[in-house]
């Protein structure tokens, strides 16, 4: 019941994944690499650099292929995997908007919050620090493009999507 | 609404490259920015909750903005949404990835994007501090729980959690501190 497990697996860590994105690799392999056997070690490293080009996050990109090749080519094995990535994330995350909403006047929630909102700069900035890698900064024309999208992005604040797609121009254009 | 619920979270999902926080400065532009859903206050907090949780941290985010804003409907519109983009790229890939991984264009044209991700991550970093207010104890918390995240390599569950418990300490303190000076 290939279905059946790959549900199980992705709801677990959808579950057990703290801290998102690279964080959540190491279990992922475990599960899907030790554990299941359903990728080699080769095929999760594929899955991670395709996951670095393609958009989406890593852990929904892995399930969507996992879901694919494992049950042998089968879209569902996609969407069952996907899905249960999905659920855990859906209802934890109702409960505490819910609960967010209804205190967020409350004293001591806002005291709580007064302290935890720098350490979500903090998050960020490691976020920064552990992307800030040989693989994505190559040579000088990585940081000259690195620091042009960062004051486009500050002092004019351009979109996003269109700093991307002009990265992409330039690196076709200069490598 | 609802459909521009899940077309704004379709393009978040279809434009992320590298996923996790690299989403953050797309959702941020175009949830707190440009549709004025809702505050950069607010935004922050939603942020603490989504790292305090377990899952994928787009996800989180699609479904903290999608219910703040409509309940569980707007959630499952907005996750739907992020997750249709990635789901059939994938796909896709999936059926031809080894000449797609191999292909010089390609490999050309994310060297250029991936310093343009890192970059748009810091950007963040900064305009989340000016809107919290950088004082020296604000300006402690966050420098040292990146270090302690970056490089002692602690789960950022365990830095929310404690930062929680000092914030919760402090405000008992604090008013403590004023009951004692009204008597």
């Amino acid at each position: 019941m290939i279905y059946l497990q790959l549900f199980l697996t992705f709801l677990k860590i959808g579950l057990f994944c703290f801290g998102g994105g690279y964080a959540m690799l190491s279990l992922i392999q475990d599960e899907v690499v030790g554990h299941h056997g359903w990728l080699t070690m080769q095929e999760f490293s594929d899955i991670v650099a395709i996951s670095q080009m393609t958009p989406g996050p890593i852990a929904i990109n892995t399930a969507t292929y996992v879901g694919y090749t494992s049950s042998g080519g089968n879209i569902l094995g996609s969407v069952m995997a996907t899905l249960a990535l999905i659920i855990p994330s859906v209802v934890l995350m109702i409960l505490v908007s819910r609960f967010i909403i209804k205190y967020r006047e409350n004293q001591t929630v806002q005291g709580i919050f007064r302290a935890i909102r720098p350490v979500v700069v903090g998050l960020i900035a490691s976020a920064v620090l552990v992307m800030a890698t040989p693989e994505n900064f190559v040579d000088f024309r990585s940081y000259l493009l690195f620091s042009l999208a960062f004051l486009a992005a500050y002092f004019y604040k351009v979109h996003p999507i269109l700093l991307m797609f002009l990265g992409g121009v330039a690196g076709f254009l200069m490598y | 609404m609802y459909w521009d619920l899940f077309k704004v979270f379709f393009r978040i999902g279809a434009f992320t490259i590298g996923g996790g926080l690299a989403m953050l400065p797309l959702i941020e532009a175009d949830v707190v920015n440009r549709k004025k859903w809702i505050t950069k206050e607010d935004f922050t907090d939603l942020l603490a909750a989504t790292q305090t949780l377990p899952g994928v941290i787009a996800i989180n985010i699609a479904v903290g903005v999608g219910y703040r804003l409509k309940g569980l409907k707007g959630a499952l519109t907005a996750v739907a949404g992020a997750v249709i983009a990635p789901f059939f790229a994938i796909l896709a890939l999936a059926l031809f990835f080894k000449s797609f991984r191999d292909n010089p264009v390609v490999e050309r044209i994310f060297l250029g994007m991936r310093p343009v991700v890192v970059a748009l991550i810091a950007v963040p970093v900064i305009t989340t501090m000016r809107a919290i207010g950088l004082t020296v104890v604000t300006g402690f918390i966050a420098a040292s729980s990146a270090m302690l995240i970056w490089l002692f390599g602690v789960s950022p569950v365990w830095v929310i959690l404690a930062a929680g418990l000092g914030g919760y300490l402090w405000y008992r303190f604090d008013k403590y501190r004023n009951r004692r000076k009204g008597l």
